[in-house]
């Protein structure tokens, strides 16, 4: 299993008791595209979520079943599975203004 | 049947092809789909593309051993299990046996935000999956253009479905890939650009607000391919195309006869009836007894102990029965022996589509020797003419391959040429039996002709068709009006000259009788003349005998004289001739 986990940081406890976000973020393969998105997403939840996410990331070549469940089918593609409801946000996740608007994350001030 | 495609010499040779199974269609493409590559199917809404890709995957899975995955975009798998159902798929079955694989694959713009560059990777992932997990040979895909409407980037999709096409290829795959009909090109997104290989298009077409699906291949690269429009009917087995060529001209004919149920058409017949296997014509203006001679030919199959299955487009079966008892001929007891079955429906109910794959599931289910259409006519209503005609063509085809006996009866039009047969099927059908109604001295009479019996010696002459309570007599040689029919006239020429002969015979009988009667009239007269002569003689005869009594009394009384006066005996030996001239003087 490829997954890769990202715990939640230690500084979380420092926080709000805030829920944790749930991400899920599929690719095929270790290819550049999806090194990007997950690179992307790290800092993105670096900057607006620090402590308060996780990060699955599911490669689908090695785990072909996982595409049914979060009806995958463009890749790279996030699932923000908690909190509800689930949003789906396809790409490299360059566009960060756009990942924040689709994870409905308020921009950090 | 056109083709296409430069060199018809060999085509499975060089082009592998994957059998559907579907009726009729494997015939227009001659053994099948492309294997191993992708077809299209395209079409409006609610014209059979998810059913016929299902249709491929389920006999795939069944007929041919080949497993095959249904990877929807519009509807669930359990959506999709139960619309199959209803044509007798089963389908949950073959999934529980690994024969097919049902994925849906949902896809919501709403949820979906884009945040640069993408492939589709996951849906290949998934199918590659699916495909493996089964070992599919066959997949269908309805139907991709919902991609269209759920991924925002169409320069993307456009290039990752190209890669999508090339990806099945290569994986070997036969695969289905329905899209909806557009308005400029084939399809709306214009998927016929990727798939190259065979176009199909079905079309769902109102005509005078009765439906009709058609089936059209308009692509087969490689291959040689039926590319008239066919109709295809989606019954309760699932679809079937029904090329009217599908089983061309080569059935078997039947030398055996059967009975018409009237002995003396049987007689007119050749004495034997009808061909086992032929297509009967019946026509006949309103109120001819179509009806009544259909249930006779129905009722003598039942006599046989053979089937007959009777559609009645007009009537329903208590109508058609309670009306033959009332001309002596009683349906019920072959109906419940199980040898005869009436199938009603209004013309108008559905298509002529339904009308055919009724028919032929009620054909297949029954069984028949013989079948009846009463009245094919009625059929109009459901369809324009040359619809008709194609699905009469296509049913007496089907009824011949299968070696059943069919009737149709047409209802003619009064005043309609007699040969302008309602839907032009004459050509079509090997015996035509004509009715006709005949007015003439304030009375209505029925008239029979075969008008033409194909292959067996038949009678030329009308005959008086009578119905009565004791069911349906034909009298010879019925004379009409005149000049109505050949037929009628040569009867009525032959009858002349029979008055004819008869009448010089009776005339040379009344002069010989005259010339008797002169003969012995003459004779009569002769013997009156002779007996006159004869009188005339006797009295002659007499009065000589007179004179030579008075000759002899003279000559005595001279002798005695002479005797007395001792006259000289010379003298009076010669004397007596004197006294004999002296008194004749």
């Amino acid at each position: 299993m490829k997954t890769r986990t990202v715990k939640p940081n230690e500084s979380n406890s420092t926080g709000a008791p805030a829920k944790i976000w749930q991400l899920r973020l599929y690719v095929a393969g270790q290819t550049p595209r999806s090194m990007t998105a997950f690179a992307n997403l790290k800092k993105i939840c670096e900057n607006h979520l620090k402590g308060h996410y996780r990060i699955d990331v599911i490669d689908l070549v090695e785990q072909p079943h996982l595409s049914k469940g979060d009806q995958i089918l463009a890749i790279p593609t996030l699932v923000r599975k908690l909190p509800p409801p689930v949003r789906k946000i396809i790409g490299d996740l360059s566009d960060t203004e756009r990942v924040l608007v689709g994870l409905d994350l308020r921009p950090a001030d | 049947m056109k083709t296409n495609g430069p060199k018809p010499a060999s085509p499975a040779a060089r082009l592998p092809k994957c059998p559907t199974g579907i009726q009729g269609l494997d015939e227009i493409t001659r053994g099948g789909l492309p294997r191993g590559r992708p077809t299209l199917v395209c079409g409006g809404a609610g014209c059979g593309k998810t059913l016929l890709a299902a249709e491929f995957l389920v006999r795939g899975a069944l007929q041919f051993g080949e497993p095959g995955v249904f990877m929807s975009f519009e509807e669930t798998e359990a959506e999709l299990k139960g619309n199959v159902a209803l044509l007798g798929f089963d389908l949950a079955g073959l999934v529980r046996r690994k024969k097919m694989l049902l994925d849906h694959v949902y896809i919501e713009r709403s949820e979906i935000q884009e945040t640069g560059e993408y492939d589709l990777e996951g849906l290949f992932v998934r199918l590659n999956h699916a495909i493996d997990s089964i070992g599919a040979k066959r997949v269908a895909l309805d139907t991709l253009e919902a991609l269209f409407a759920g991924l925002p980037n169409e320069a993307i999709l456009r290039a990752e479905l190209r890669r999508l096409f090339r990806w099945l290829k290569d994986k070997g795959v036969t695969a289905i890939i329905t899209a909806e009909r557009g308005s400029e090109h084939l399809t709306r997104h214009g998927l016929e650009e990727y798939v190259s290989d065979c176009v199909i298009v079905l079309d769902h077409r109102i005509n005078e607000q009765i439906a009709t699906r058609h089936l059209r291949v308009v692509k087969y690269r490689g291959s040689p391919h039926g590319t008239n429009e066919y109709p295809f009917l989606i019954g309760d087995d699932g679809i079937s195309v029904l090329p009217i060529t599908s089983l061309g001209l080569n059935h078997a004919a039947s030398s055996k006869r059967i009975s018409t149920g009237i002995a003396r058409l049987d007689a007119m017949l050749g004495g034997q009836g009808f061909f086992c296997g032929s297509s009967i014509l019946l026509t006949g203006t309103p109120g001819t007894g179509k009806t009544s001679a259909a249930a006779f030919f129905a009722q003598a199959a039942a006599r046989r102990g053979e089937r007959a299955l009777y559609f009645a487009f007009e009537e329903s079966p208590s109508q058609i029965m309670r009306n033959m008892r009332s001309i002596g001929l009683r349906l019920e007891p072959p109906i419940k022996r199980g040898l005869l079955r009436f199938h009603s429906a209004r013309p108008t109910l559905y298509g002529l589509e339904m009308h055919l794959a009724i028919m032929f599931k009620e054909i297949f289910t029954f069984k028949p020797a013989v079948v009846i259409v009463d009245p094919m006519t009625s059929l109009l209503v459901a369809g324009s003419e040359s619809e008709t005609k194609a699905m009469v063509t296509r049913l007496i085809d089907f009824l011949k391959s299968q070696q059943i006996t069919s009737l149709f009866t047409s209802l003619t039009h009064a005043g309609n040429p007699l040969q302008q047969s309602e839907i032009a099927i004459s050509s079509l059908m090997d015996s035509w039996l004509l009715l006709q109604d005949i007015e003439g001295n304030g009375e209505r009479n029925r008239v029979l002709y075969v008008l033409k019996a194909r292959g067996m010696a038949h009678s030329n002459q009308s005959r008086e068709f009578l119905i009565s309570d004791r069911g349906i007599d034909l009298v010879d040689a019925y004379i009409g009006p005149g000049g109505v029919l050949t037929g009628a006239a040569r009867a009525a020429q032959t009858a002349r000259d029979k008055a004819e002969a008869l009448a010089s015979q009776q005339e040379t009988a009344r002069r010989q009788r005259e010339l008797d009667r002169k003969r012995a009239a003459l004779q009569r007269q002769i013997a009156g003349l002779r007996s006159e002569y004869e009188a005339e003689e006797e009295e002659l005869r007499r009065l000589e005998e007179q004179v030579a009594k008075r000759t002899r009394v003279l000559t005595s009384e001279r002798t005695e004289l002479a005797r007395l006066r001792h006259a000289d005996a010379k003298k009076a030996l010669s004397a007596p001739d004197n006294p004999k001239t002296k008194e004749r003087d």
